[in-house]
């Protein structure tokens, strides 16, 4: 029979654990596993590439719901243990106690939080969740944050405020940056670099009070009485791990939770893991001994030998434009010599510290392409006496190889480490590779290489053309066209930050190729200026597609379709004879039911549009948008008012949600469904927004498709309200346009930030939900006019000829 | 050549286009954002798609039906697509646009 095992803490560290034994042994445990964060397992590690934007949420997740449930694993995520009792082996959890025969503590480490005065303050975090990162995200323009602490976590956390336009200083109190892993010159280039990025440094500065206003924090005060003014303040000290739960317990407890090579805690039947586990004296922040951890603790549990070993580390910064490198040990020390490089003209540092002829430090600055050669130096202890000459020149240097980069990498012995944070060597991955794993993602899922902190990614490609030769092609993140090689995100995001507010700004600012842009980027970059900047920038005809441009769908033969929008696909006998007559007046060759329960008349000529418009509008019809990327149809069924199913007016909230939604221009179309039971008629459930109204109010489902792709909906909340179910629908709408790529549906962008990220905004956080409804407001306040009406009556001659020539010729 | 007044550049928006019908077929009247104008017969050579209507950037413009692009000086098609527009002379003068009438009457615009 299958043992019961509880797991509690869904980080890297049981994620990789609960891996090894579902690959092993499947059905060895019935596992429980608890999480305090209200989700399951994503790389912490990628947090900081979130922050600068360079990745969502969605990327950085590694173990999603579905793969839980595949593996049968009951997940109590978002509920803190609240009593381990290792007597009558129970774990007792705010929503009740399970037994177990085995316990696995993986609590991971709480962000150290400076005594100083004011640290309960609103506004003073830590660096440590995906909640933290959020509320680091929104610091952009304008804002000033000061991060206190110029170790690895608070350096990204800086940097990635920076480049989202917020004004950072970082505090440190040593003399120079990252002192545990740089020496004062590889953190003097490093400091250059980031205070070029704009961040303000202040190093041997001492906090002495965090000041705030009505609650909030205001400024950090520093030893002498200067004050930083901020609106956040960042403590990104270090982490002490988390060991109240195993103290509790009675579990021996240090510094962390103490265990044996076996990582068996001081009872027999208590795992530990991760960031929380003493072992030897030491505690770990990094992630591949966390790993090691992982696969000895599923070993032990499966009965099969093993023992946790510590290593010496590598480490890297995961700043853009910032390379750095360092491992092993590099104080300076009696019997140990320097081998230093130094190119000040290309910022490039390199110091390798030699002791007793092997290498037993390094540090690098600008170039660190070497680093993992280095480091399995240092490792393997290997004697350096034969090369030391030319040792710091790297390994492409040794036996005389030719200066290809690419040899750097060949030149790697089978058991060089490539990936640090897996411990996969070259050897795996040229065997994957050979295997048939012929791109990265191929290699990444059969080897785990580059799956974790991604600074290898670069050595992967390049063993990948190594041995594959010219048969791989490195692939480039997709840039929006060709007159830039940045990519839709970037543009977004340089928009924001660099306050962009008009297409030459965007064209010159972030480089142009062209001279005004193409048919591919000028759409999208209109669009983004639009959304981001409703105040300030205009629509740009020029810059849209001809249907958006002239208000109606261009077919095949150079004609037009007009389509007059039905409030939620109610009509009525008045509008349905003026749409015959304008039929019948315009030769209309096609009238035809479209399967947004519109009426499409297909075939007229761009002349006469504004006409048929005109005369359309006199009956009180306006542009149903059939062409647009904007809201087009909201689709109903009858509701209360008729079907004997019907829960609520499923067809007023038709009316009311496109009466709001009309006229707003999204990345892509937007289409609406409202069905008044689960019977589901007016087909909800595959719309980018799909409300299924039921007796006890409203479900509200949002990124459903049935083009392309066909997929459900996704559920965003249940309320019990119609002003509640439009207020998330508003909300949900205006956060599409403010963050998705031009031309994603909104099931293409929720899968790239994660449901999580959009319920967080919408549905849970209220001010963000309130300031969501207010910019799409002020957005309507512009564009919510009837073109139709505007173009027959101010540019009707547009859509006539410029001259015609024939006639003149008649006479 | 006889120059034949078609209307004030004005009348035709930057970055944009506006027809022209002839007794030889459309022909598309295009301004670019740094005021040059050009005229080109109005279909394109794919599909017969309406250039009048495609989005005009630097000094090309992209077939709305499939983006042909074509360059407007010489009428080629760039990139991968090969084929050609006719393309007509046309010259600002006091803020008219002129078109050249014995272009338009050797060469089919259609």
């Amino acid at each position: 029979m299958a043992q019961k095992l509880v797991v509690i803490g869904a980080g890297m560290a049981s994620g990789r654990m609960l891996e090894h034994l579902t690959e092993t042994a499947p059905d060895a445990f019935d596992v429980t596993l608890f999480n305090a964060e209200p989700r399951g397992c994503y790389n912490r590690i990628m947090l900081s590439p979130v922050l600068a934007g360079e990745k969502s949420y969605a990327d950085i997740v590694t173990h999603d719901e579905a793969w839980y449930a595949g593996h049968g694993i009951a997940c109590r995520f978002g509920e803190k243990v609240t009593a381990i009792d290792r007597a009558a082996r129970v774990v007792t959890g705010e929503n009740g106690p399970v037994t177990y025969d085995k316990l696995v503590l993986a609590t991971g480490s709480n962000p150290v939080m400076l005594p100083l005065p004011g640290a309960d303050l609103e506004g003073v975090i830590a660096y440590r969740d995906l909640e933290d990162t959020e509320r680091m995200a929104r610091m952009g323009p304008g804002s000033h944050v000061v991060v206190i602490g110029g170790g690895l976590l608070g350096l990204e956390a800086a940097a990635g405020m920076a480049a989202r336009g917020a004004d950072v200083t970082v505090i440190h109190i040593m003399g120079h940056l990252m002192e545990r892993q740089l020496d004062p010159a590889a953190a003097y280039l490093l400091q250059k670099s980031l205070e070029a990025k704009g961040i303000t440094v202040r190093l041997e500065a001492k906090s002495q009070a965090i000041l705030g206003k009505d609650g909030h924090v205001r400024a950090l005060q520093l030893a002498g009485g200067e004050e930083l003014p901020c609106d956040l303040l960042v403590m990104a000290v270090g982490i002490r791990p988390s060991t109240a739960l195993a103290a509790e317990a009675r579990l021996a407890v240090g510094k962390g939770v103490h265990v044996d090579d076996q990582m068996l805690t001081s009872d027999a039947n208590v795992l530990a893991i991760g960031e929380c586990v003493e072992h030897r004296g030491a505690v770990f922040g990094l992630v591949a001994p966390l790993y090691d951890q992982a696969k000895v603790a599923a070993a032990q549990l499966l009965g099969e030998e093993a023992g946790f070993v510590q290593k010496s580390l590598s480490t890297k910064l995961k700043v853009t434009g910032c390379d750095l490198f360092s491992a092993g040990d590099f104080a300076e020390g009696e019997g140990r010599e320097d081998i230093v490089f130094r190119d000040p003209a290309m910022g490039v540092y390199k110091r390798l510290v030699v002791e007793d002829n092997r290498l037993i430090g390094a540090v690098m600055y600008g170039d660190t392409a070497d680093g993992s050669w280095f480091y399995g130096l240092i490792r393997d202890g290997s004697e350096i006496g034969a090369m030391r000459d030319t040792l710091i020149f790297g390994p492409a240097f040794q036996g005389g190889g030719s200066a290809d980069p690419l040899s750097a990498v060949a030149a790697l012995p089978p058991e060089a480490e490539i990936c640090g944070c897996n411990g996969v060597s070259k050897g795996q991955i040229v065997t994957a590779i050979e295997d048939g794993a012929c791109d990265l993602a191929a290699v990444r899922s059969c080897t785990k290489a580059s799956a974790s902190c991604g600074s290898c990614s670069g050595l992967v490609e390049q063993l990948l053309q190594v041995t594959l030769g010219d048969a791989f092609a490195a692939p480039a993140a997709q840039p929006v066209c060709g007159c830039t090689s940045l990519t839709h995100e970037d543009v977004r995001r340089l928009i924001k930050s660099q306050e962009l507010k008009s297409q030459p700004a965007v064209w010159q600012a972030l480089g142009w190729t062209t001279p005004n842009g193409c048919h591919v980027c000028r759409p999208a970059i209109n669009f983004y200026l639009l959304a981001d900047w409703p105040g300030e920038y205009r629509d740009d005809p020029q810059s849209r597609f001809v249907n958006e441009r002239k208000h109606a769908n261009i077919q095949k033969d150079g004609r037009f379709s007009v389509v007059p929008r039905m409030w939620g696909g109610i009509t009525t006998p008045d509008e349905l004879r003026a749409i015959a007559d304008a039929a019948d007046k315009y030769r209309v060759p096609t009238v035809k039911v479209t399967g947004g329960q519109r009426i499409d008349l297909l075939g007229v000529r761009s002349e006469d549009l504004p006409a048929i418009w005109a005369d359309l509008g006199r009956a009180g019809l306006v542009s149903g948008h059939a062409y647009a990327k904007g809201l087009r149809t909201v689709k109903t069924c009858v509701g209360t008012d008729h079907c004997r199913f019907g829960t609520q007016d499923s067809t007023g909230l038709g009316i009311a949600l496109e009466k709001r939604l009309w006229g707003s221009w999204t990345p892509h179309k937007v289409k609406l469904a409202v069905s008044g039971c689960p019977r589901n008629c007016a087909e909800a459930t595959c719309k980018d927004v799909g409300i299924v109204c039921v007796e006890s109010g409203y479900q509200v489902g949002v990124a459903g498709a049935a083009g392309m792709d066909v997929k459900e909906t996704e559920r965003l909340g249940d309320v019990a309200t119609e002003a509640e179910a439009i207020e998330l629908t508003v909300a949900f709408v205006q956060l599409y346009r403010e963050n998705a790529k031009y031309l994603d549906r909104p099931y293409k962008w929720v899968a790239k930030v994660g449901m999580d990220w959009v319920r967080a905004r919408v549905v849970d956080d209220l001010e963000e939900r309130a300031r969501l409804v207010a910019a799409f407001d002020l957005s309507q306040s512009i564009y919510q006019t009837d073109p139709w009406a505007e173009h027959a009556a101010k540019k009707a001659r547009d859509f006539a000829p410029l001259a015609d020539l024939t006639l003149e010729a008649a006479e | 050549m006889s120059w034949i007044d078609i209307g004030a550049i004005d009348l035709v928006p930057l970055c944009g286009a506006r027809l022209l019908k002839t007794r030889a077929g459309c022909v598309a009247v295009f301004r670019t954002s740094t005021n040059e104008v050009f005229a080109t017969a109005n279909s394109c050579p794919h599909k017969g798609g309406p250039l009048v209507e495609g989005i005009v950037h630097g000094q090309k413009v992209t077939c709305p039906l499939h983006n042909w692009v074509f360059d407007l000086n010489t009428g080629l098609a760039q990139g991968a697509d090969e084929g050609r527009i006719a393309t007509f002379p046309v010259r600002v003068e006091a803020g008219r646009i002129l078109i050249d009438g014995a272009a338009l009457g050797q060469r089919s615009a259609a």
